[in-house]
C-alpha cells in the first residue's frame, strides 16, 4: 500500500513537472500571439504598409506643415531627409525621400523605428511605402536614397497644423530577425 | 522518499535525528524545513524592512539627504522584490510546511528530499539578490517589476537579480508541486475534498496558481537575459521587439502572483476566526468557489496595471469590468468573516486581534484596489503613492497581519509554550496604529500627486511624508517586538495546555499533543 501511494505520488509529480514544462514554453508562445493579436486588430502596424484606397478626398481648404526629422542611435550612418518641411493639403498624397549614408568601412544592418507627434497622428497617417517596412543593408561607404509615400486623412483634427514624422535607425545585431518580415 | 516514512511506519521509529548544523541541512521533516521557511522569511523581512526605512528616512524630507538617487532606486527595487519573493511568499510556503500534512493527518510532505532542496535555494537566491548591492553599479533599479528598456540596461546587478527570480521560482514551483501531491494524495481516509480545513484549500488552489504561472515568469527573465546578452530582441523596439510586450507578459505572472499572497491569508484567517468565535466558519463552500473564483479571475485581469501603456478602450473597459467582478467573491469571503462572528461566543486573542485588523484594512485596500480598477481614476493615480498606499494595504495589513495571526495561533502548537499575550497584545495595536499612520497619508500624497520611486518631492508633500515616515520607523521598530515575543515564547514561554484555544477543531489540535511530536500522524487519523 505504501508502494503503491509513493508511485502514485510520482505520477503526480510528473503531471505537474509537464505542465511547469508547459507553462513555459506558453511564456514563449505568448510572443508570437501578441505580434499575430496586434497585427490582426491593427494595435501596433507602424512597420505595415497600409493598403492604397482608392480616392482619398483631397480638402484643399486646408494647409498642413509636415516637418521631417531623422535621427540614428549607435550606428555610424548618416541620416537625413532631403527636404525638412512640406506644406501639404489633407488627403494628397505625398513622397520625400531620404538618404543614409554608411560612414563605416563595414556592412551594417540597420533598421528605422518611426514616431510621430502628435502620438495619434499613426491614425490618421497611411504609409503605403516607407524605408522602415524592411531592414536596410549598407555596404561600407554606400549611399541610398530611399522614398516615403504617405497621405494624412482629412479627418485628422481641424486644430492640428503642423505633425512631424521622425525616423530612427537603430543597428540590427547579426543575426536579430527584421521588425517585420 | 514516501517510502522511507513508510518503512518507518512498519518497523516503529525514533526521533533521532543528527545534532547540530548538519539536523538542519539534511533533514527532511516537514516541521524542520517549516521552521526553517519561517525563519528565512523573517530575516528577509528584517531585510528588506531595513531597506523600507532607507526610503522612508530620505523620504522624511524633501531634498537629497541620506540616498543619492541611483541607491534610493535601488533601495526601492530590492525592498519589494525582497518582501514579496524573500519575505511574504516563503513564509505562507513555511506555514503550509507546517499545518498542510497536519491538517489533513498526512505524515510528512509527498517528496521530503525535494522538499529539502526548494528551501535550501531560497538562501543562495538571497545571497544573490543581497550581494548585487556591491558589484560595480549596484543593485537593479528600475523597480521591482524590472520593465525594459531600463531592465536591458542595467548592470551586473540586474543579471544577478535575474539568476535570484530564476531560483526562486524554482523552489517555488517544487514546493507547490510537493504541497499539491500532499493534498491530493496523503490525506486521511474520510478526509475529503470538502472536508478540508480552508486553509488547506486556499493553499492548494495558490499552488496550482504557482506552477501556473510561476513558469511564465522564468519564461520572462529569461527573455531579459537574452535580450541583454544573446543579441535577442524580445523587448528592443529596434530589433523589430516590443517593450510594451513584457508588460503584458510580466503581468500574466504578476496579477496572479499578488493572489497567490493573499489566498494562504485567506486561509489563516479562515482558521482563526471560527476558533475566536467557537463557532463552524459560516458557508464553507461558498469560501471553497469564492477562492477558486478569485484564482481564475485573477488569469483576465493582469493589463488592470498597464492602462497608461497604450491600449484600446475596448480593452479598457473588459480589463476595468474583469477587475471589478473580483470583489463579488472576495466581498463574499467578507461576509462569511463576519457572519461567522455574529452572535459568536468571542474572545480577542492576538491572533484573532490580528485575524480582525485583517478584515478591516484588508476590506479598505480592497475598497482602493476597486478605485484604481476604473480606467480614467486608474490614469490619474497611475505610479502615485495612491498605488503604493493600496497595495500595502493588501500586503502588509493583508497577508503580514495573517501571517502574524498565524504565528500568534500556532506557535503553541509548535513549540508547547505560549507567548506573552500582554507582549502580542501590544505588537498589535503598535502594528495597528503605526501601520495606519505610515500608509494612510499615502492616499492624500497619491491623490494630490506625488509620484512613487522618487527620492524628491515636492514641498507641498512634506507634512504628510513626515507623517508617514514616523510612522513607517514605529511599525519598524515594533516588528523587533514581535521577534522579541518568539524568541522568548521559544526559549522561556509558559508551557502550554493540551488545548490552547478551546474553539479549535482541526486535526493538529484535536488529534495530537501539544507541541507536536517530531512525527505525526504515522497511523492516519480516521476523520469522521
Amino acid at each position: 500500500m505504501v508502494e503503491s501511494k509513493s508511485k502514485v505520488n510520482v505520477v503526480m509529480m510528473k503531471k505537474l513537472l509537464i505542465f511547469t514544462l508547459v507553462m513555459f514554453v506558453f511564456g514563449y508562445a505568448l510572443v508570437p500571439f501578441y505580434e499575430k493579436f496586434c497585427e490582426v486588430t491593427g494595435i501596433n502596424n507602424l512597420l505595415q504598409p497600409d493598403v492604397r484606397t482608392k480616392e482619398t478626398r483631397v480638402d484643399e481648404g486646408r494647409w498642413i506643415t509636415v516637418e521631417f526629422d531623422a535621427n540614428t542611435r549607435g550606428l555610424p550612418w548618416q541620416f537625413r531627409p532631403l527636404q525638412t518641411s512640406a506644406r501639404i493639403h489633407p488627403g494628397e498624397p505625398v513622397n520625400v525621400m531620404y538618404e543614409i549614408v554608411n560612414n563605416s568601412d563595414r556592412e551594417i544592418n540597420g533598421q528605422a523605428i518611426p514616431s510621430y507627434s502628435p502620438r495619434f497622428l499613426d491614425k490618421y497617417l497611411k504609409k503605403f511605402e516607407c524605408f522602415c517596412f524592411t531592414k536596410q543593408v549598407l555596404e561600407p561607404n554606400e549611399t541610398r536614397q530611399m522614398p516615403v509615400q504617405f497621405v494624412i486623412e482629412p479627418s485628422l483634427p481641424a486644430d492640428i497644423h503642423t505633425v512631424t514624422i521622425s525616423y530612427t535607425f537603430f543597428e540590427l545585431p547579426d543575426g536579430a530577425s527584421p521588425a517585420k518580415k | 522518499m514516501a517510502a522511507v516514512h513508510g518503512d518507518a511506519h512498519g518497523h516503529g521509529h525514533d526521533d533521532h535525528h543528527p545534532s547540530g548544523i548538519m539536523r538542519w541541512v539534511t533533514t527532511t521533516n516537514h516541521k524542520d524545513i517549516g521552521t526553517m521557511y519561517l525563519w528565512f522569511s523573517f530575516a528577509m523581512f528584517l531585510v528588506g524592512g531595513t531597506l523600507a526605512m532607507g526610503i522612508r528616512a530620505e523620504l522624511y524630507q524633501p531634498g537629497i539627504q541620506i540616498l543619492q538617487p541611483e541607491l534610493f532606486n535601488q533601495f526601492t527595487t530590492l525592498h519589494g522584490l525582497i518582501m514579496v519573493f524573500g519575505a511574504i511568499m516563503p513564509a505562507f510556503v513555511g506555514f503550509a510546511n507546517w499545518q498542510v500534512p497536519m491538517m489533513i493527518g498526512a505524515p510528512d510532505m509527498a517528496f521530503a528530499r525535494m522538499n529539502n532542496w526548494s528551501f535550501w535555494l531560497l538562501p543562495v537566491a538571497a545571497t544573490l539578490l543581497v550581494s548585487s548591492f556591491f558589484v560595480p553599479g549596484g543593485a537593479a533599479a528600475g523597480g521591482w517589476t524590472f520593465y525594459p528598456p531600463l531592465s536591458t540596461q542595467g548592470g551586473l546587478g540586474v543579471d544577478l537579480m535575474i539568476f535570484s527570480v530564476h531560483i526562486l521560482g524554482a523552489s517555488s514551483i517544487m514546493g507547490s508541486i510537493n504541497i499539491i501531491t500532499t493534498i491530493l494524495n496523503m490525506r486521511a481516509p474520510g478526509m475529503t475534498m470538502m472536508k478540508m480545513p480552508m486553509f488547506v484549500w486556499t493553499w492548494l488552489i495558490t499552488a496550482y496558481l504557482l506552477v501556473l504561472v510561476m513558469p511564465v515568469l522564468a519564461g520572462v527573465v529569461t527573455m531579459l537575459l537574452t535580450d541583454r546578452h544573446f543579441g535577442t530582441s524580445f523587448f528592443n523596439a529596434a530589433g523589430g521587439g516590443d517593450p510594451v510586450m513584457f508588460q503584458h507578459i510580466f503581468w500574466f505572472f504578476g496579477h496572479p502572483e499578488v493572489y497567490i499572497m493573499i489566498l494562504p491569508s485567506f486561509g489563516i484567517v479562515s482558521e482563526v476566526i471560527p476558533t475566536f468565535s467557537r463557532k463552524p466558519l459560516f458557508g464553507y463552500s461558498s469560501m471553497v468557489y469564492a477562492t477558486a473564483s478569485i484564482a481564475i479571475l485573477s488569469c483576465v485581469v493582469w493589463a488592470h496595471h498597464m492602462f497608461t501603456a497604450g491600449m484600446p478602450t475596448v480593452g479598457q473597459l473588459f480589463f476595468m469590468y474583469a477587475t471589478m467582478l473580483i470583489a463579488v467573491p472576495t466581498g463574499v469571503k467578507v461576509f462569511n468573516w463576519t457572519a461567522t462572528m455574529w452572535r459568536g461566543s468571542m474572545t480577542f486573542e492576538t491572533p484573532m486581534l490580528f485575524a480582525i485588523g485583517f478584515i478591516f484594512l484588508f476590506v479598505i485596500g480592497g475598497f482602493s484596489g476597486v478605485i484604481c480598477a476604473i480606467v480614467p481614476i486608474d490614469i490619474q493615480v497611475q505610479d502615485t503613492y495612491y498605488v503604493i498606499a493600496h497595495f500595502h494595504y493588501v500586503l502588509v495589513s493583508g497577508s503580514l497581519f495573517a501571517l502574524f495571526a498565524g504565528a500568534y495561533y500556532w506557535i503553541p502548537k509548535w513549540t508547547g509554550r505560549m507567548y506573552n499575550e500582554t507582549l502580542g497584545k501590544w505588537h498589535f495595536w503598535l502594528s495597528m496604529f503605526f501601520f495606519n499612520m505610515t500608509f494612510f497619508v499615502q492616499h492624500f500624497l497619491g491623490l494630490a500627486g506625488m509620484p512613487r520611486r522618487i527620492p524628491d518631492y515636492n514641498l507641498q508633500f512634506a507634512d504628510f511624508n513626515m507623517i508617514s515616515s514616523l510612522g513607517a520607523f514605529g511599525f519598524g521598530l515594533t516588528q523587533l517586538l514581535f521577534l522579541y515575543i518568539m524568541i522568548n515564547c521559544i526559549r522561556s514561554g509558559e508551557k502550554a495546555p493540551q488545548m490552547p484555544w478551546d474553539g479549535a477543531t482541526t486535526l493538529e489540535w484535536t488529534h495530537l499533543p501539544t507541541p507536536a511530536p517530531y512525527h505525526s500522524f504515522e497511523k492516519p487519523p480516521i476523520v469522521k
